[in-house]
């Protein structure tokens, strides 16, 4: 079947193994290096699922966020404590946007009379 | 406006059965039509017994039958949403003492069925319950019950179930679908969190999930949504802390069971829109180590008019035993033993993940 015609398509979460077709050993290391992080470690697989929703968030990846709020909301946090994963993100990317408005004023000041 | 909001919001929303809204899925062939076709009957999924096949393990034969599961009847003080029963205050369909009585006959007779696992409904509400425990305790049979908590506090006269638990060292295996309110309630209706805490705190009181007392209180999780049960293990750790730290409850295991596609958990999935993906997600997980070991190889349900099922999944479908002993005045170990066990699309909810049983995961 021919892909839908968008960029995004929700069916291709499930295909994402498949990036191995083309090449399998960086894959297989990929995938490998995957399952370990998320597992039970210094952070709990719970925690590390919260975190993964918020940089998805950050990294605006449609299809981490589809995956990492089934995988979030199935590891027990609440819809009130996901929002406010969100919203770290959010307040780090928008304190990174507006931390540079030093920079700006750096310059501004370096070059204003 | 946010008046109106506020009505909406403050008005309890009562459950009711689906066989008293008189609802198609209140039929099991109806069920099966569904869960076998879909809903337009085009919904193709890879057959289950296809998977068995596979794993060389069809037809699904018992390894030998240990626990003798009776469902004591529908009614219940609650109505859940996710109910496989579809039980409920208006349900009438009791166990009799006379059925009760075959049963313990059927355990005289065969001493190889160790454990007797009452469910139900609320088994509590069956009249005869008591008088069947001690007889059952008699045969020193090792008993299990699966009681609700709230049934605890839903009446005087179920006040004392702690003791005569404790009494009868019955171990007691409770819904507890998460140690918060919010998701608690969504599932089992509001109000059954805080009774349901009040209910576990009583059942500690006795000796009941405490070191050393011998009285077993373990604990089942499901899950609230169309969606699977995380790891066991680590749901276990973060409930013991959690109850332990806002409640000083204690208990001894936790049981991570997976929703099947049944009853009013059918009705769930079908109108929030989630039949077909959470189809495609337990077969997704089919884990064929899981299907090795999924409860109807060890387990017998009877139900509450003494018909004899592979489980009690398969009793809520109505698909009795494929053997000559259908009901459990012609209980035959051997003939049963011999059977080849009904399956169909909704034993993918057992064999998913680490995969599901009434005793949690099975790998
Ligand atoms: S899930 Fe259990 S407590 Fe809830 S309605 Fe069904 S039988 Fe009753
Ligand atoms: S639904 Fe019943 S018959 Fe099917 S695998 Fe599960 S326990 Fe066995």
């Amino acid at each position: 079947m021919m892909s839908e015609n968008h960029y995004y398509n929700a069916a291709d979460l499930a295909k994402f193994s498949n990036i191995g077709e083309y090449q399998k050993e960086l894959a297989d290391k990929f995938f490998s290096y995957y399952g370990e992080v998320f597992k039970d470690s210094a952070l709990s697989a719970r925690e590390k699922s919260l975190i993964a929703l918020a940089v998805s968030h950050a990294v605006q990846c449609p299809y981490c966020i589809d995956a990492y709020s089934s995988d979030a909301y199935e590891k027990g946090w609440s819809e009130a404590q996901m929002m406010e994963a969100v919203h770290v993100a959010g307040a780090i990317k928008g304190g990174a946007v507006l931390v540079h408005g030093v920079q700006m004023m750096n310059k501004v000041k370096e070059i204003a009379m | 406006m946010i008046e109106n909001a506020n009505k909406i919001s403050l008005e309890k929303v009562v459950m009711k059965t689906l066989h008293r809204q008189q609802h198609e899925l209140a039929n099991a062939h109806n069920q099966l039509q569904i869960i076998e076709h879909g809903q337009t009957g085009d919904f193709a999924l890879v057959p289950f017994q296809q998977k068995l096949d596979e794993a060389g393990l069809y037809p699904l034969k018992p390894t030998g039958i240990q626990t003798f599961q009776v469902n004591v009847g529908k009614m219940c003080n609650q109505v859940c949403k996710h109910c496989h029963v579809d039980a409920g205050p208006d349900r009438k369909e009791i166990m009799t003492k006379e059925i009760m009585q075959q049963c313990l006959h059927v355990l005289v007779q065969n001493p190889s069925l160790q454990t007797v696992d009452l469910t139900g409904g609320a088994p509590e509400m069956n009249p005869h319950f008591r008088w069947f425990v001690e007889e059952l305790k008699k045969l020193r049979r090792h008993v299990i019950v699966r009681c609700n908590l709230t049934i605890i506090l839903a009446n005087k006269k179920y006040n004392d179930l702690p003791q005569f638990f404790a009494q009868h060292g019955v171990e007691v295996v409770s819904s507890l679908p998460f140690y918060t309110q919010d998701r608690t309630d969504r599932q089992r209706g509001n109000g059954v969190f805080e009774d349901s805490i009040k209910a576990l705190q009583l059942l500690n009181g006795v000796g009941y999930g405490m070191d050393n007392s011998g009285l077993v209180l373990n604990l089942v999780y499901n899950p609230a949504g169309a969606f699977l049960p995380p790891s066991q293990e680590a749901l276990e750790k973060e409930y013991k802390t959690a109850l332990m730290e806002r409640y000083g409850i204690r208990f001894n295991q936790l049981f991570a069971i997976t929703n099947l596609p049944i009853s009013r958990y059918l009705d769930y999935l079908l109108t929030s829109g989630n039949y077909e993906k959470y189809m495609e997600k337990l077969v997704a997980a089919y884990n064929p180590v899981a299907a090795a070991n999924v409860m109807c190889r060890n387990t017998i349900s009877i139900g509450w008019d003494g018909y004899l099922y592979d489980c009690d999944f398969n009793q809520m479908l109505d698909l009795k035993v494929a053997c000559s002993s259908k009901h459990i005045a012609d209980f035959s170990m051997s003939d049963l033993n011999e059977r080849s066990i009904i399956i169909g699309q909704h034993c993918f909810g057992c064999t998913a993940g680490s995969g599901s049983s009434c005793g949690g995961t099975v790998t």
